[in-house]
């Protein structure tokens, strides 16, 4: 029986059938079981919203291990979702490579707080526990340091303009909410995000 | 927007624009910056033969697949869009009924109103400010006899039952001819007629006969079965008279009837994944969540604050809807932060929020660090010396603080700015921490897309090592403030010991329950809100964000639905997600539709009535009030229509747009009694040193830009991006690089008044020379803003932001990175 090529990617496409058995007159049954599984067996889809414009593409992430006990969730793969209205399954050049940008980028992400003192040329590691009990001290001082109850014209005020808080762009609603609803409870004036810049 | 229509968001969405019949896209390069959202542009193009006009100082690939494609000198589009007003008002292609029934056309103008000299009245060229008073309309009472009512008690009803406060001089006069002298489309008539075609092409660089093509096209939208789609970005908004572009080009939609409608809108294509989200939260110094403004100095009182702040009900047929449900959306706001803290007695903690003195922007912020009046910063996400304007003046105020806290997921330009280039660490005393913090997939958490789109996202990852979340950060430092206060006291502890802080984990406050306090409960029943129509100013609701009531109901997580179906086949697709407000897909729908109700066009309705109620989109009007009534389908304004006349403090800088050159402009402003300066653009301490005089030796128009392959400076952690677009490069025209000597390939220097920057040289007809009038050549250089000192191929002078000049809008202080002078050299 002669095959051509195309004929032969038919048959080896199939599973290992009567067919393909009679074609070839040997069983691929095992070759099958030794050729490498496709990256994304087992994987869980996560579903997610691309980081970068404001377009909004959904995007699918791959991940084996998720929430599966004893095991770290690893990203295998990440692609546009084809259910979304929006982008219909496609990503930009940038979507299609957040999952760089999701595995540390160029590995420069560093794994715990950094500290550089004053005239210091160089970072230096820092506890959680000790970067946040000085960053904490330094805002209530600046804040005490700083904060006006009253103006000039003895209009009540109650702000404070010791420190400014920039940024939130890319962060979700309920962070951008929380540092919204405590920024203003510190009474901080000095509030932007990305929108205009 | 707001100025125009009553809100500042893109009106229409991404899936939109395969409605359209012609889209007209000017400072913005959608086919590069936006190219999975622009697809659907191309698909109106492909399926119903839409015409795409692009208007850019560069020839972009948004160009390459346009119809028509016209260069502009940056900076100009004033002059542009005014201009088209004037061919549309002109040649009568304005859509005649729906300027009459939606927009204040028929309003009649103040004699205190006048314009002369390129100034508008009440003008103080002392103060480089406006008395905008003069900027009203005419009442149907005198102002006399308005002053007597006006002894009455004139409050809206504290109950927040929705009643609307009427201006005490009544409503508005009005003349539906449209012939008073002193009506709004007489007087624009009037403003615009400078801007004929041949002015228009000597200030923008575009040919007469291209503008010509430009304006016949985008004019045939006012037809009432047409309809086009504004497009615009940050090519517009990066300027001195930034908002008055964008009022400009609002106006231009409403006079052909293109707001409000399917395939129409003003479609501002915003530039990260939640710029919308948390302009919406208002992380932005001149709001409230939900666009409530901030109080203001000498608003003492919350009745004093509902007094001056919302708009007041200035015609009959307006509901005024956001100006008379003010009280219930700010009340509803303090209990979600202050919760039991904010009560009736101490005026719902009104005295808790912060009331800036003067304008509290980036560039403002920034400046004080300058002067040394700011101690500290926390860049949440954020690359301040990158992003400038006029980086080394950034990187100096910096350096004056004394603490800076960076939270980010990978170093920033602003966590290393004490080691960037021309800075010496043993100089800097500033103590600097950087706290790395989770990536978008490491937590849930909704971003909204640039069509409002609020759409959830699932944690898929685990965070390495200590690497926290942003929330955890803040947590951590609330609660450590929190303890502090009650240790040691303090500066009125009274809103941090007040803070509502009800989360199941405080010190890591699930973003579920945040999404739940954003959207509001009833505080008596515990019940989530499905509506803000709900809210109540008794102090028996919540919420954090009034325009997401409806995000996350009782049934719910709304912006988590993921079914794609499109039952109306026009894109709405409300079960996907959720869209602000109450899922609605095209904000002010109402102008969709005719006085009877009906579509202007059957094809492509938006929403219609169907003799009880209206249906299609999600109204945003009341859903069951007949059009017979006459309501108004602008419910954001007091004037229940459009504005082409913005009154009052609406903007600072007038009631109809007006060019004014770029504050560094190679020309005198050649529109007829122009004025050449801006009349109230900020001047900071020391910037206008640093900005150069037309005919010095910066003769060349720069314009800064973003490229498909990056996004600002993130990107240069992505080795696959860095890969595709290596290194800084400077695109000039042909001719200009003849003249300089510079070869395509060769490195360049670009010098401004404030820094230098040196990067390969891509000699491009893309840029081409621009000629004014009848002999000035203008030639533009086109600058992206992806490289600093951090992550890729970091080096020194990669920035475009070192050239840029320390100037804003004159409203809201957008920073003026497009149109400022340079000069160019071979290196």
């Amino acid at each position: 029986m002669p095959i051509n090529r195309r004929d032969f990617l038919k048959l080896t496409g199939a599973t290992a059938t009567g067919a393909a058995y009679a074609a070839f007159g040997f069983d691929l049954a095992p070759a099958y079981a030794q050729a490498r599984s496709l990256k994304i067996d087992r994987a869980t889809e996560v579903r997610s919203v691309c980081p970068y414009c404001a377009v909004g593409c959904s995007m699918i992430a791959y991940v084996t291990g998720h929430q599966a006990a004893n095991t770290k969730p690893t990203l295998v793969h990440i692609e546009g979702d084809p259910d979304s209205p929006i982008n219909e399954g496609t990503l930009c050049p940038k979507g299609a490579s957040t999952m760089q940008l999701a595995l540390g980028g160029s590995a420069e992400r560093a794994l715990r707080p950094k500290y550089r003192a004053p005239g210091a040329d160089e970072w230096q590691d820092m506890s959680w526990d000790e970067a946040l009990e000085r960053i904490t001290r330094l805002v209530k001082d600046t804040r005490d340091d700083t904060f006006e109850e009253t103006d000039d014209d003895g209009n009540t005020v109650n702000r404070q303009r010791g420190f400014a808080f920039t940024g939130g762009a890319t962060q979700s609603n309920e962070e951008g909410y929380l540092a919204a609803k405590l920024m203003r409870a510190l009474g901080t004036v000095y509030i932007e995000q990305q929108a205009r810049v | 927007m707001a100025a125009s229509f009553g809100r500042g968001a893109m009106t229409n969405h991404w899936k939109d624009f395969k409605n359209s019949d012609m889209f007209l896209v000017v400072g913005a390069n959608p086919a590069e910056a936006h190219p999975c959202g622009w697809r659907w542009a191309y698909r109106a193009r492909d399926e119903r033969g839409a015409k795409i006009i692009h208007v850019d100082p560069r020839y972009t690939r948004t160009s390459a697949t346009a119809d028509v494609y016209a260069p502009i000198r940056a900076g100009t589009d004033v002059a542009f869009f005014n201009g088209l007003i004037n061919y549309v008002l002109d040649n009568e292609l304005y859509h005649e009924e729906y300027v009459r029934q939606h927009t204040n056309a028929s309003f009649i103008v103040a004699e205190s109103f006048s314009f002369d000299e390129g100034v508008f009245s009440g003008y103080d060229e002392a103060v480089r400010g406006y008395d905008t008073s003069t900027w009203d309309y005419e009442y149907e009472k005198a102002a006399a006899e308005a002053g007597e009512d006006s002894t009455g008690d004139e409050r809206p009803p504290a109950t927040g039952s929705g009643e609307s406060a009427v201006d005490p001089r009544g409503f508005v006069r009005t003349d539906d001819t449209l012939q008073d002298p002193r009506s709004v489309f007489q007087l624009l008539k009037e403003h615009v007629s400078r801007y004929t075609p041949e002015v228009v092409s000597e200030i923008t660089g575009i040919p007469e006969e291209k503008f010509l093509e430009i304006a016949e096209l985008w004019g045939s939208t006012g037809a009432p079965d047409r309809v086009g789609a504004m497009v615009y970005a940050v090519g517009l908004t990066h300027h001195v008279t930034g908002l008055q572009m964008i009022r400009s080009l609002g106006m231009l939609q409403l006079l052909l009837g293109n707001v409000g409608r399917t395939g129409g809108g003003v479609n501002a294509e915003r530039g990260h994944a939640n710029i919308q989200g948390n302009t919406d939260n208002a992380i932005s110094w001149e709001i409230l969540p939900g666009y409530l403004g901030i109080p203001r100095p000498g608003m003492e009182t919350l009745d004093d604050y509902i007094e001056q702040v919302p708009a007041k009900q200035l015609a009959m047929n307006s509901l005024n809807f956001f100006g008379s449900r003010y009280r219930d959306f700010l009340v509803s706001l303090q209990k979600a932060f202050f919760g039991d803290a904010a009560t009736e007695a101490n005026d719902w903690a009104y005295d808790w929020i912060p009331k800036p003195a003067e304008n509290s922007s980036w560039l403002t912020a920034h400046n004080e660090a300058l002067q040394n009046r700011l101690q500290g910063l926390i860049a949440f996400g954020f690359h301040n010396p990158a992003v400038g304007p006029d980086t080394n003046r950034v990187l100096q105020s910096l350096s004056n603080l004394k603490w800076l806290v960076a939270m980010d997921p990978l170093p920033t330009a602003a966590s290393e700015f004490w080691r960037a280039p021309g800075v010496e660490p043993d100089q800097v005393d500033t103590e600097v921490f950087f706290l790395p913090c989770t990536h978008w997939i490491e937590k849930d958490g909704a971003f909204t897309n640039s069509g409002r789109w609020a759409q959830w996202k699932w944690k898929a990852l685990e965070p390495e090592g200590e690497i926290k979340d942003d929330h955890w950060v803040l947590a951590q430092l609330y609660l450590g403030l929190r303890d502090l206060y009650e240790e040691e006291d303090g500066a009125f502890p009274d809103p941090i010991l007040g803070l509502a802080w009800p989360y199941s984990d405080p010190g890591h406050p699930p973003l579920e329950e945040l999404a739940k306090e954003m959207n509001g409960r009833n505080i008596e029943t515990g019940e989530q809100l499905s509506t803000f129509a709900d809210l109540k100013s008794d102090g028996t609701t919540l919420s954090g964000n009034w325009i997401y009531a409806g995000s996350w109901t009782e049934e719910g997580n709304q912006m988590a639905r993921r079914n794609n179906d499109d039952p109306t086949g026009m894109g709405f697709h409300h079960e996907w997600a959720w869209s602000w407000p109450l899922n609605r897909r095209v904000l002010y729908n109402r102008a969709s539709a005719d006085e009877n109700g009906r579509p202007w066009d059957p094809r492509r309705p938006g929403i219609q009535w169907n003799g009880s109620l209206w249906v299609g989109d999600v109204p945003d009007f009341p859903p069951d009030e007949a059009p017979d009534v006459g309501t108004g389908a602008f419910i954001m304004t007091g004037e229940g229509v459009g504005r082409l006349f913005a009154p009052g403090g609406l903007t600072n800088d007038g009631p109809f747009p007006e060019h004014y050159e770029p504050t560094e402009a190679p020309v005198e402003n050649a529109v007829p009694q122009g004025r050449r300066e801006h009349p109230t653009a900020f001047f900071y301490d020391g910037a206008r040193e640093s900005f150069a005089p037309a005919g010095g030796d910066f003769p060349y128009v720069a314009t800064t830009y973003r490229i498909t392959e990056h996004e600002h400076y993130v990107t240069q952690h992505v080795p696959y991006l860095v890969e595709t677009q290596p290194d800084f490069f400077v695109e000039l025209d042909p001719d200009l690089a003849a003249e300089k000597g510079i070869a395509n390939g060769s490195q360049v220097r670009v010098r401004s008044m404030r820094g230098e920057v040196e990067g390969v040289a891509m000699v491009t007809k893309r840029m081409r020379p621009l000629r004014l009038g009848r002999s000035k050549i203008v030639h533009q250089i086109g600058i992206p803003v992806h490289w600093s000192y951090v992550g890729g191929k970091a080096r020194a002078k990669s920035n475009a932001n070192l050239l840029t000049p320390y100037i804003g809008d004159s409203n809201v202080r957008t920073p003026e990175f497009k149109g400022f002078l340079v000069d160019i050299e071979a290196v």
